[in-house]
């Protein structure tokens, strides 16, 4: 589903990634962990395609067998991918409500279907918010403006549920959420899980992989995966720390 | 009528066009208000016309619109029994109001100009309430007007015969909102100068709607002056909207002088216009009086406004807020300028102001100079401004759900103007004029063939829930 060969990121003149692999197949849930700083982030943001801020000195990333690069943000979403943002942005004076049923919308548009009809949206959004417990007054209110961190990451789930993407990548998810809340948006996520789609879960700690099984763990340090395993090396990680890491690199 | 040719100062044919129609100027005069009309003229034969050189209007360029040939009127310029639908209707649905009209600046009168409620509500003409109403005219009119303020407020002090005069009567809640339309409408060129009267006797309500359009594409040069009396523990509820076309200038000074434990807001929304220079005066004469004074504008091409608001805190335990916002598209020019002055005794002020600006190209300008001038020493003063394009961050967000960066945009605009929009407490009307937002942010708000609020194609009243996928 995603190839990612070679990439090289810089920011402002900075190499952040350094030749990162990643393959990604329908069905999988990758984990990448690593320390601050290591490109975690940039992987994301390069995935999803945020613009003006990364370079992309080397490398290829296909998606599906499209070239990703030469697609602009929102047909990457379009194509299925979703970012989960460590730090949902605040929009004030546009409802959830209306956000979504814009981009479903467009979505859909795009695939050649018809607009959804008012009562399939309502359905829909109704069964998403069950899946991450948000009440319904939080839809009508403007996305994110005064939202708790767990009601932010939340409403990235929600907007996960809403848009079915195929490759989701959550980036830290987990940070700021105590353990009731990393267990809904969890079980949010496994919920969602399928043959057909994918899912990066990019975190610093083990503990959402608790909730979250992976298939596949990747340490990400200094722009390199420098080491691939299974759900044990998360465990690992958390026992032994990144600096023993250091010492095998 | 009079023609003013633009090969002389429009200053200099403005005062021997006074001293020639003494007669049609003062007719319905007591000699205190002759006196008065003299006065102004005066102060405007010393301040002239502003320009450039003047700190205030530095940053709006008046000298087209002043050089330009106009038709001064000194009698209405329709007949008697006109049938104002066929020039103007106002379609807003649902929205009741008490609609008075005024047609380049003279008063529509069906039933003798003026009308007396059962409840002593009286609205209608100012030249009629001159003549049945000496005491209340001549009790209020220029007062609250300071003719020091620039030359265009003591020029229609001297000159102005017509506009609209309400009063209500102490005590008395008015229900339905009153509207005031003023339409221009002429075959040639036009100069206008209306004088609007709004009285508020103690502990009051009103609800005001003042609309302000252009029904076809000629030049014109309105210079309207409101004066609005708050009397004690009043309440003004008040709206302006301005949808003029590219070639009219509007010059729009609102004085508002609010008497104790009075409450005023007033919220001015700019569509569309060639030069609009709004002055905003409040004066808060008692204690414990609120002013929240909002606007909105959205501009492109070379249009040109420019919102001044003076507030000023003459007593304890008042509080102002403002706040402006505008979008400016194109070459278009925005300029703000706030000023609160806080005098010695106002004590326990409590004043903000801020004015946030989106620009939407690199030509597009704008001007804002937040000031704070306080003698007191126990106050909460606050000002700011910003100018600045759309969040980098809040489009990236959008995108990445697969929204497209034409309706990525649109939808951070009409969010950043719905902030203002949203204190309109005229559900009809916020509806509406939510509605022209979006349509102006599409480019598909124009002066139409009758006014913008008779559009051809309306867009449905739901919910105030934007429709975006028609965005």
């Amino acid at each position: 589903m995603l190839s990612i060969k070679n990439l090289h990121v810089a920011i402002n003149g900075r190499e952040i990634i350094k030749g990162l692999d990643l393959e990604i197949h329908a069905g999988e849930v990758h984990a990448i962990m690593g320390p601050n700083g290591t490109g975690k982030s940039t992987l994301a943001g390069v995935i999803a395609g945020r613009e003006g801020i990364y370079d992309i000195t080397e490398g290829e990333i296909t998606y599906k067998g499209k070239n990703l690069l030469d697609l602009p943000i929102e047909d990457r979403a379009r194509e299925g991918i979703f970012l989960g943002f460590q730090y949902p942005v605040e929009i004030p004076g546009v409802s959830i409500t209306n956000f979504m049923r814009t981009a479903v919308n467009e979505i859909r548009q795009y695939k050649g279907l018809p607009q959804i009809s008012a009562g399939d949206f309502l359905k829909k959004m109704e069964e998403a918010k069950k899946l991450v417990g948000i009440q319904s007054k939080l839809t009508n209110r403007s996305v994110n403006e005064g939202f708790s961190g767990g009601e932010k990451k939340k409403n990235e789930i929600f907007q996960m549920a809403m848009l079915q993407p195929e490759l989701a990548i959550l980036d830290e998810t987990d940070s700021g959420l105590d353990i009731d809340a990393l267990k809904i948006v969890a079980n949010g996520v496994t919920a969602l899980r399928s043959d057909e789609n994918a899912t990066i879960v990019i975190t610093h700690y083990q503990r959402l992989l608790d909730f979250i099984v992976p298939d596949f763990v990747h340490v990400l340090f200094e722009g390199k995966i420098v080491k691939t395993g299974g759900k044990e090396l998360a465990l690992e990680l958390e026992a032994k720390g990144y600096d023993w890491l250091k010492s095998e690199v | 009528m009079e023609i003013l040719t633009k090969d002389f100062s429009l200053a200099a044919q403005m005062v021997k066009l006074f001293d020639d129609n003494h007669d049609l100027i003062f007719k319905s005069d007591t000699p205190e208000i002759t006196d008065r009309r003299k006065i102004a003229l005066e102060v405007f034969k010393r301040l002239g016309f502003p320009d450039n050189k003047d700190e205030k209007w530095r940053n709006t360029d008046l000298k087209k619109s002043l050089q330009a040939e106009y038709n001064y009127y000194f009698e209405p310029t329709f007949q008697k029994g006109i049938d104002l639908a066929r020039i103007f209707q106002c379609n807003i649905p649902h929205l009741e109001t008490d609609m008075i009209s005024q047609l380049n600046g003279w008063f529509i009168s069906e039933n003798g100009g003026i009308k007396k409620h059962a409840d002593g509500v009286i609205v209608g003409s100012l030249a009629v309430a001159q003549k049945e109403f000496p005491d209340l005219f001549d009790q209020h009119f220029g007062r609250y007007a300071d003719n020091e303020k620039s030359g265009f407020v003591a020029l229609n002090n001297a000159f102005a015969c017509d506009g609209v005069f309400i009063y209500v009567p102490d005590n008395v809640q008015v229900k339905m909102p009153i509207q005031i339309v003023n339409i221009i409408h002429h075959d040639q060129n036009i100069f206008v100068q209306n004088h609007n009267l709004v009285i508020l006797g103690k502990n009051s309500q009103l609800q005001l709607v003042q609309c302000d359009d252009s029904v076809d594409h000629q030049r014109s040069l309105i210079n309207t002056v409101t004066e609005v009396f708050i009397g004690e523990n009043a309440s003004l509820d008040h709206y302006k909207l301005q949808n003029k076309n590219d070639v009219a200038t509007l010059i729009n000074s609102l004085f508002f002088h609010q008497e104790r434990d009075s409450r005023l807001s007033t919220n001015c929304i700019t569509l569309n216009g060639g030069i609009i220079r709004n002055e905003n005066y409040v004066r808060m004469n008692g204690e414990n009086c609120e002013a929240n004074i909002l606007g909105v504008y959205l501009v492109d091409k070379f249009q040109h406004v420019d919102n001044q608001v003076f507030v000023d805190h003459a007593f304890p335990n008042c509080q102002s807020s403002e706040l402006f916002k505008g979008i400016v598209d194109d070459s278009a020019r925005a300029v703000f300028n706030g000023h609160i002055l806080v005098r010695p005794d106002a004590q326990k002020t409590n004043a903000y102001q801020n004015n946030k600006n989106i620009l939407l190209t690199d030509k597009a300008t704008v001007n804002s100079q937040p000031f704070l001038e306080i003698y007191a020493d126990d106050v909460k003063c606050s000002h700011g401004a910003t100018v600045g394009q759309l969040d980098e961050t809040a489009m990236f967000y959008l995108r990445s759900r697969g929204i497209s960066i034409e309706n990525s945009r649109m939808l951070l605009m009409y969010a950043f103007a719905a902030e203002i929009i949203n204190h309109i407490k005229i559900e009809p009307l916020k509806i509406r004029i939510d509605d022209m937002v979006k349509k102006r942010l599409r480019g598909e708000l124009s002066v139409c063939e009758q006014c913008v609020l008779h559009c051809s194609t309306m867009e449905k009243p739901i919910n105030f829930e934007i429709d975006l996928s028609k965005i």
